[in-house]
């Protein structure tokens, strides 16, 4: 059995540490906000220009001045502080933000990230992803193993090289998907290695779905490496 | 010199002229000044190139130059939500630059403190670097991006002072700070308007110096683009 959305929001939360600041992406990486820890102080940002990101408001009190990068309505904490986008993107790429988790259409196993364009189709812009994965300490990317087509077929999505436009270039840390969990050697000559399987997912169906080179460390020995 | 204008279309006039570079600020619908992107678009302006970092949607922001097809080209980060935009582009009417979204930031914070251009990793090795001068800081490779300037500025603020001072609230501040300070001329609307001395200095987010134009919306109406709420506890 493969993970599912909450299965791999609830992995990716075990990247979270005491006192980080953490940008969330939309999808799947929204999500991780329901399981950071009880007693672990994380502050979410919002790239709109906000820090300590409440829930959700209740019905009757939404702010249209309060909203996400998502546009959605949300709600502010007594951590909360208020600031520019260029102050925003200041924390984000002068590396002040700890961990950023996003989604992606392709990742390659040199860390290379497309998430953004598909020529051909109407673009809709990278927003603030392209500043995300080039000045956040730690990138987790989470998506789905392969992209399923409209027709059925199925394609890899963790590839030798992505043949989308990059968002950027060497920036993936880690990869979380509905079958496994991947660390990238972005910096060196490491390349990729699989160090956790889905309950149920053997090696070899992660195999027959991946196009990537990799290396297998189940044992843990390569999470702290990562 | 009075810098309170009766309404948008005063403070506007003299300065719209075709083919101009109008920032307007806002994130989604939030912090959109919305009053004076009305008067731009009743003003029949055209061939505009507008600096913002999303397009509005259809019907609201910068919706409304779409419709009339004012706008020949936007530099924007993300233009998701507005279909007419699609079509426009599609058809080849209107052109699109796309910047990342911190690097438009700071392009326009550049443009307004008078630095022509600056060094950021954001980009390297994607499309967004080609053509673009690239240099090495420290083993880390970064792109150069220019500054940016416009003629116009059109932004929001929560509360403002006839000397032009503003004060933005929440996360409607986003690009409206850089925006002003990047224009030959700022016009402000401003949801509260009050004299000298009643803003604490120490709070003020804009000086006065960098707005030109300053009128009262006090009931410029505000949008919610995705509104999300939460279950009360039973």
């Amino acid at each position: 059995m493969a993970w599912t959305r909450e299965q791999m929001a609830q992995r990716a939360a075990k990247e979270l540490r005491d006192g980080f600041y953490v940008n969330l992406g939309i999808g799947i990486p929204t999500l991780v906000s329901n399981y950071i820890p009880d007693g672990m102080s994380v502050q979410l940002q919002s790239e709109n220009g906000m820090l300590g990101m409440g829930p959700f408001p209740y019905e009757g009190e939404e702010d249209p001045d309060l909203i996400n990068a998502g546009k959605q309505t949300i709600t502010e904490l007594p951590t909360t502080s208020y600031f520019s986008s260029a102050d925003s993107f200041a924390m984000i790429r002068g590396g002040h933000i700890d961990l950023s988790i996003l989604g992606a259409m392709q990742v390659a196993e040199n860390g290379d990230l497309a998430n953004w364009m598909i020529p051909g189709k109407m673009v809709k812009g990278m927003g603030g992803a392209m500043d995300l994965v080039a000045g956040v300490k730690k990138v987790v990317v989470v998506m789905e193993h392969s992209a399923k087509a409209k027709d059925g077929s199925v394609s890899p999505k963790l590839l030798k090289s992505c043949d989308l436009p990059l968002t950027g270039a060497r920036v993936v840390d880690l990869v979380i998907t509905d079958l496994g969990v991947f660390s990238i050697d972005k910096a060196g000559s490491g390349g990729m290695t699989l160090i956790a399987l889905a309950e149920g997912v053997t090696e070899d169906a992660i195999r027959a779905q991946t196009e990537a080179a990799f290396k297998v460390a189940l044992d843990g020995s390569a999470r702290k490496a990562a | 010199m009075r810098k309170v204008h009766a309404d948008a279309t005063a403070a506007l006039a003299g300065v719209l002229k075709d083919d101009m570079t109008v920032m307007a600020g806002g994130f989604g619908l939030c912090g959109v000044p919305d009053v004076l992107i009305g008067a731009i678009r009743d003003s029949g302006v055209k061939g505009l190139t507008v600096i913002s970092n999303n397009a509005g949607i259809d019907g609201a922001g910068l919706g409304l130059l779409l419709e009339t097809r004012q706008i020949r080209k936007m530099i924007s980060s993300y233009v998701g939500e507005n279909k007419l935009f699609a079509q426009q582009y599609l058809a080849g009417e209107l052109e699109i630059e796309f910047n990342p979204q911190g690097t438009l930031a700071e392009r326009i914070r550049a443009g307004g403190a008078g630095i022509p251009a600056f060094y950021t990793k954001t980009g390297y090795g994607t499309l967004i670097a080609e053509g673009k001068e690239t240099r090495e800081f420290g083993g880390e490779h970064y792109v150069m991006e220019t500054g940016l300037v416009a003629d116009l500025a059109v932004v929001h603020a929560w509360k403002g002072d006839s000397e032009g001072n503003l004060v933005y609230r929440k996360t409607a501040r986003n690009f409206n700070p850089m925006m002003a300070t990047a224009a030959r001329v700022t016009v402000a609307q401003v949801e509260n308007l009050v004299e000298p001395g009643e803003i604490d200095p120490d709070t003020i987010m804009t000086a006065g110096i960098f707005v030109k134009r300053i009128i009262h919306t006090p009931q410029a109406e505000k949008r919610i683009e995705q509104r999300t709420v939460r279950k009360r506890a039973a």
